[in-house]
C-alpha cells in the first residue's frame, strides 16, 4: 500500500523532537541578575568557600534565588539587581584575595535541565555586550630576549671552560657574534658550545678570524615562539582575573595571535591598560661599595650602571640579574604580625628559591633591588610624526624600554622559598606591588590588531531586533506556505516550527557561539527552508496533472524530488563550510545558523512532512488532495 | 491558491540574445565601476576606528564634527546611523595599533562627546543596561552619550582579511566545480560557475556603483548569495538531466526551455520566500545588517534570473547533448554490448 509511515519513522521522529525539545527548553527561561564566583589564577573553588559565601549572604539577608557550584566556580542568582549589587560587595569582603567575583547574567532555566547539559544558547559579545580583542605577540622581541639570554649563557660557558673572548653580542642579522682573543681556540671553542649549548648552530666567520658565529636552530626558534605565546597567555589570564569578568575567553589563534573575549566589560580604556601592561620584574642586587662614591661622581664602574627610582633617585646595581619575575609563583600584601607594617609576601618557584638562597646568603646586609621592566612596541615616527615605513610599505615599529626600581630593601637573612619585602610607605605601595609581582610577565610585548567592543544598549537592540526579524519572517513565511498550500501547508508549518526548535537545540547543545549574523543566517534559513517542501508539493502537484491517481502523485512526488533537494542543499552546504573555514567571529556565527538550518530542514521538511501527510491521506482512497 | 495553474511554455531560450544584452550590460557597469571607484571598504578591509554612540536626544551632525575637530579629530566622517539620535564616526586609516594609543583613541573620542553635558564613565560596569555616568556633583545616572560599538582593525588584520575574502569567493567556486562535474558533468559545472560569477560581479558591482560600504557581512551575504544562486540553478539543471533521460526525440533546446517551465513555478516560489525572510531582516533587522540585508536581497533576485537565463543558454552553448547525460555505469554496459 502506498503512503504508510513505517513505524521506525515515527520512533526516529519521536526520538529527535524528544531529545530536540530537551536541548531547547533552557532558552524559554529568561536571565537572572548573578554573581560568579571564580578562584583567581585559575585555582579552584572549594566546597568551604560556597557555604562561607552561604553564610555571608544569609548574615545581610539577601534574598538568593539559587546557588550552585561547578568546576567554573560559584554561581549565585537573585531576583533583582539591587540584591545582586549587595551581594557583590559583601561576597568580596567575605572571601578577600583570592578570588575574583564578577557581575553577570545567568540562566534562569532550572537545576535539573543545566545538571544534565542542557543551556541555552551561548550568545556571541555582538549580542550580549562586550570587548573582543585579537593581540598579536611580537616574536621579534621573543627572539631578541632569548639572543640576550644566550649571549649571556654563552659568556659563562666561556669563563668556565677558561677560554678568553675579546666581545660576544648579538648582532643585527639575528646571531650572536662572538670574538676570541686566540684565534687558535677557534675549533676548541665551538666544540664546547656545541656539547653545552647544543641548541645554539656555530660556524667560523669567513672574513674575520677569531670569529664565530652563532645562530639559535629552528626547532629551538619554534620553542621560544611557542612557549612565548603559552606565557602571555597565561600571564594574560592572569591579568584579566583582576577585572572581574564572569566567562571571560583567552584563545590561541594561528602561531602568534591571541583572542581575548570580555563579556560585560564596557570600560574597554581600563581592560586594555591591564592587557596591555608588557612588564617584568628583575631582582638585581645594589653594588653598595661603590654606590655612595658613584652617585658622587656620576660614573658607574664595570659591572654596574645606574638605575633610578620612581622620583628619579638614582642607585647603582650590577648588570647580573639574579632572578626575574618569571620566578615569582605569588605575591600577596598582608601585615605583618609583628610590627604591624604593610608588607609584601612573595613566594618563589624552585630554581628562584634556590638561586635566592645562595645570593642572599652571600649578601646579607646589602640591598636587593626589584626592577620594573616594561617594553612598550610602538609604530616609528620620524621627526615630523609620519609613520615610518620598510620597503614594502609596511610600518616599521621600534621598542622602547622602561626601567624602574620599584624598591630596594635591605637584605636580613638568608632568604628561601618564601620572603617578605618590609619597608612599604602604605598598605596601597604593598597591594600595588604585590599585583605587579603577581600578575605575571609577558613573555614578549603584545598588540591590539583587533577590537571589537559592543555596548550593552547596542547588544540589547540586536537581540529584539534579531528577534523581530526572525518571529516576523517565520509568522510570514508561514502564511504564505497556509494560504498557498492548505492541507499540505499546513504540514510544512509544523515541519517549519520544529525546524526553528531543532536549530536551537543544535546551537544550545554545542553551545555554538549565536552572533547577530548568526540570527541572520536563522532568518535566511526559514526563507529557504521551505524550498524543499515547495519543490515536493509543485512536483506533486505536477503529477496530478500528469494524471496520476493523487496516492501515486505523493509518492512521486516525494520520490522524484529527493535527489533534487539533496543536491541542492549539499551545494549550500559547501558554500556554508567554506565561509566556516574562513569566517572570524561573527561571519562564523552566519556559517553555524546556515549550515546547522541546511541539515535540519532537509529532516524536517522531507521525513516531517511526509509522516504527517502519510497519516492524513495515506492507507485510503483520496479522490483530491488539498494543495 | 495555485498561482501557475496551467504548465507555462514560455520560450525562455528564444530570449537569450536579449539576456546576454542585459548580463552583459549589468556585468559592464559592475566592472568598470569597480576599476574605476573600487569598492568602498568598510573598516573590515581597510582598517582604521569606528565608534558609534547613542545620544539621548536628536543631535546635530553638524555640532559632532565642531567638537571633534576642536578635540583633535580633523580626519573623522561623521554621520547619522539609523536615527537622528545616533551617530557613526569613523577614523580613517589605522591610526596606531599600539595598545594604549588605541585604547585612548576611542576614549578620548567619547570622553570628548560626553564633555559638553560634562559627564564622565562611572566606574562600575553594569551587566544589563546602560552605561552609567557621573556628571557635576555625585550623582550617577545612565550616560547621555551612550557607547554603542568601537571597532578598530588593524592594516595587517584588514590585509589578511580581504585577502582571506577573496580566497574563500574561490574556494568556494572550485568547491562547486568539483561537486557539479562529479554529480552531474563538467557542462553543468561551468555554467554553474559561470553563472555564480556573474552573480558575484553584478552584487559586488551594485555595491561599487552605489558606494554602499563593503564590511564583512556583506562579504558574508556574497557567499551565501553564491549557495542560494546554486541552489537555484541546481534545481533547474537536474529536471533537464531528468528530461535528457526520458525525452529522447527532443531537441535540446525544446529540452531546456521544457525543464526551466516545469521548474517555474517552483523558482518563482523559493525566491519569494525567500525575498521576504531578506525583506524583514531589511526592515527589522537594524542598521548594523542593513549592508548585509541589501546584498542579499540583490543577489536573490540576480541569482533567480541567472539560473534561469544565464546558466541554462551556457550549457546550450556548451553544446549539452542526450549521451552526456547517460550514467556512466550504462556506458559500460553499451560497450560490452557492442563487443558481443
Amino acid at each position: 500500500m502506498l503512503n504508510q509511515t513505517a513505524w521506525w519513522k515515527y520512533s526516529l521522529i519521536a526520538l529527535v523532537l524528544a531529545v530536540g525539545g530537551f536541548y531547547a527548553l533552557p532558552n524559554v527561561f529568561g536571565n537572572d541578575p548573578g554573581v560568579q564566583v571564580r578562584g583567581a589564577r585559575g585555582l579552584g573553588i572549594g566546597a568551604g568557600a560556597l557555604g562561607q559565601v552561604e553564610a555571608a549572604l544569609a548574615e545581610a539577608s539577601i534574598d538568593i534565588k539559587a546557588i550552585t557550584r561547578d568546576p567554573d566556580g560559584i554561581k549565585i542568582r537573585f531576583n533583582d539587581i539591587e540584591s545582586q549589587l549587595q551581594a557583590r560587595e559583601v561576597i568580596e569582603r567575605e572571601l578577600g584575595d583570592g578570588y575574583t567575583t564578577a557581575l553577570t547574567l545567568l540562566s534562569g532555566a532550572p537545576a535539573w535541565l543545566t545538571d544534565s547539559g542542557a543551556n541555552p544558547m551561548y550568545l556571541g559579545l555582538d549580542l550580549r555586550g562586550g570587548v573582543h580583542f585579537l593581540l598579536e605577540v611580537d616574536m621579534d622581541s621573543a627572539i631578541a630576549r632569548a639572543h640576550e639570554r644566550y649571549t649571556a649563557d654563552l659568556k659563562r660557558v666561556l669563563r668556565e671552560g677558561a677560554l678568553r673572548y675579546r666581545r660576544v653580542r648579538p648582532n643585527p642579522d639575528g646571531e650572536i657574534e662572538i670574538t676570541l682573543r686566540d684565534a687558535g681556540q677557534l675549533e676548541q671553542v665551538s666544540d664546547l658550545i656545541e656539547r653545552r649549548l647544543p641548541e645554539l648552530d656555530v660556524r667560523a666567520d669567513g672574513q674575520r678570524a677569531g670569529v664565530l658565529l652563532a645562530g639559535v636552530n629552528d626547532d629551538r626558534i619554534d620553542e621560544i615562539k611557542a612557549f612565548a605565546l603559552e606565557q602571555n597567555m597565561t600571564a594574560l589570564r592572569n591579568r584579566i582575573d583582576q577585572l572581574g569578568v564572569a566567562e571571560p575567553v583567552v584563545q590561541r589563534q594561528g602561531d602568534q595571535r591571541l583572542v581575548i573575549q570580555l563579556p560585560g566589560v564596557q570600560d574597554t580604556a581600563r581592560a586594555k591598560r591591564i592587557l596591555g601592561r608588557a612588564a617584568t620584574l628583575e631582582m638585581r642586587l645594589v653594588d653598595e661599595e661603590h654606590n655612595a662614591e658613584a652617585l658622587q661622581s656620576g660614573l658607574a664602574p664595570g659591572g654596574a650602571r645606574f638605575y633610578r627610582f620612581r622620583d628619579n633617585r638614582r642607585i647603582l646595581l650590577f648588570n647580573r640579574v639574579i632572578y626575574s619575575g618569571e620566578n615569582i609563583i605569588d605575591a600577596a600584601a598582608s601585615l605583618d604580625t609583628q610590627t604591624g607594617s604593610p608588607v609584601v609576601s612573595i613566594t618563589l618557584d624552585a630554581a628562584g628559591a634556590r638561586i635566592n638562597q645562595r645570593v642572599t646568603g652571600e649578601n646579607i646586609g646589602n640591598r636587593m633591588a626589584v626592577v620594573y621592566l616594561e617594553t612598550t612596541s610602538q609604530i616609528k615616527r620620524d621627526d615630523d610624526g609620519n609613520t615610518v615605513r620598510d620597503a614594502q610599505g609596511r610600518p616599521l615599529r621600534e621598542s622602547r624600554k622602561i626601567e624602574e626600581v620599584l624598591t630596594a630593601p635591605v637584605i636580613r637573612d638568608q632568604l628561601g622559598k618564601r620572603f617578605q619585602i618590609e619597608g612599604l610607605d602604605s598598605v596601597t605601595e604593598a597591594r600595588d606591588l604585590a599585583l605587579m609581582l603577581r600578575a605575571g610577565a609577558l613573555a614578549a610585548p603584545v598588540e591590539i590588531v583587533e577590537e571589537r567592543t559592543v555596548g550593552p544598549s547596542l547588544g540589547r537592540a540586536n537581540i529584539s531586533q534579531g528577534f523581530t526579524s526572525v518571529m516576523a519572517g517565520f509568522l510570514l513565511v508561514l502564511a504564505f506556505m497556509l494560504v498557498y498550500y492548505r492541507v499540505f501547508g499546513i504540514t510544512a508549518t509544523i515541519a517549519l516550527t520544529l525546524n526553528l526548535a531543532l536549530m536551537v537545540a543544535v546551537l544550545s547543545f554545542f553551545q555554538a557561539t549565536l552572533t547577530l549574523p548568526g540570527v541572520a543566517g536563522i532568518v535566511l534559513t526559514v526563507g529557504m527552508a521551505v524550498d524543499a517542501n515547495v519543490l515536493i508539493f509543485e512536483r506533486i502537484r505536477e503529477e496530478i496533472r500528469n494524471g496520476n491517481s493523487p496516492q501515486a502523485s505523493i509518492h512521486l512526488g516525494y520520490d522524484r524530488a529527493l535527489s533534487t533537494i539533496v543536491d541542492a542543499n549539499i551545494t549550500t552546504l559547501i558554500a556554508a563550510i567554506v565561509l566556516f573555514n574562513f569566517g572570524t567571529g561573527p561571519i562564523k556565527g552566519f556559517a553555524v545558523t546556515l549550515s546547522i538550518g541546511i541539515l535540519t530542514s532537509m529532516f524536517t521538511a522531507i521525513m516531517v512532512t511526509r509522516v504527517l501527510i502519510n497519516w492524513y491521506y495515506g492507507g485510503k482512497a483520496v479522490r483530491r488532495l488539498s494543495i | 491558491m495555485e498561482i501557475f495553474k496551467r504548465k507555462t511554455k514560455i520560450q525562455f531560450l528564444s530570449h537569450r540574445k536579449l539576456a546576454l544584452g542585459i548580463s552583459a550590460l549589468l556585468l559592464a557597469a559592475g566592472i568598470a565601476s569597480l576599476i574605476m571607484r573600487g569598492l568602498n571598504f568598510g573598516i573590515d578591509f581597510s582598517g582604521g576606528t569606528l565608534v558609534e554612540v547613542g545620544y539621548q536626544d536628536a543631535v546635530e551632525i553638524e555640532s559632532v564634527r565642531s567638537t571633534l575637530l576642536q578635540g583633535g579629530f580633523p580626519d573623522a566622517v561623521v554621520q547619522h546611523f539609523g536615527t537622528a539620535r545616533d551617530v557613526l564616526i569613523r577614523l580613517p586609516g589605522a591610526a596606531s595599533g599600539e595598545i594604549d594609543s588605541a585604547a585612548q583613541l576611542s576614549e578620548r573620542l567619547i570622553g570628548l562627546l560626553r564633555a559638553p553635558f560634562g559627564e564622565q564613565l562611572a566606574g562600575e560596569d553594569n551587566v544589563a543596561g546602560l552605561q552609567q555616568c557621573v556628571s557635576g556633583g555625585a550623582a550617577v545616572s545612565d550616560c547621555r552619550v551612550q557607547m554603542r560599538r568601537v571597532e578598530f582593525v588593524g592594516p595587517q588584520v584588514g590585509d589578511e582579511l580581504a585577502n582571506q575574502g577573496g580566497l574563500a569567493m574561490l574556494y568556494a567556486l572550485i568547491g562547486i566545480l568539483i561537486y557539479v562535474t562529479f554529480r552531474f558533468e563538467w557542462r553543468f559545472a561551468v555554467g554553474s560557475v559561470i553563472a555564480l560569477a556573474h552573480d558575484v560581479l553584478i552584487t559586488v558591482g551594485i555595491f561599487s556603483l552605489f558606494q554602499f560600504e563593503f564590511s564583512l557581512p556583506v562579504l558574508a551575504a556574497v557567499l551565501a548569495v553564491i549557495g542560494y544562486s546554486l541552489n537555484d540553478t541546481i534545481v533547474v539543471y537536474d529536471r533537464i538531466r531528468e528530461n535528457f533521460r526520458k525525452m529522447r526525440k527532443r531537441s535540446a533546446i525544446d529540452i531546456i526551455n521544457g525543464s526551466i517551465n516545469q521548474t517555474l513555478p517552483r523558482t518563482v516560489l523559493t525566491s519569494l520566500t525567500t525575498m521576504i525572510v531578506v525583506l524583514t531582516l531589511l526592515i527589522f533587522g537594524g542598521e548594523v545588517i542593513r549592508g548585509f540585508s541589501i546584498a542579499l536581497l540583490a543577489g536573490v533576485i540576480i541569482g533567480t534570473y541567472s539560473s534561469i537565463f544565464v546558466a541554462s543558454p551556457v550549457v546550450l552553448a556548451l553544446g549539452i547533448n542526450r549521451e552526456a547525460m547517460i550514467p556512466v555505469k550504462k556506458e559500460g554496459e553499451d560497450a560490452v554490448a557492442e563487443r558481443v
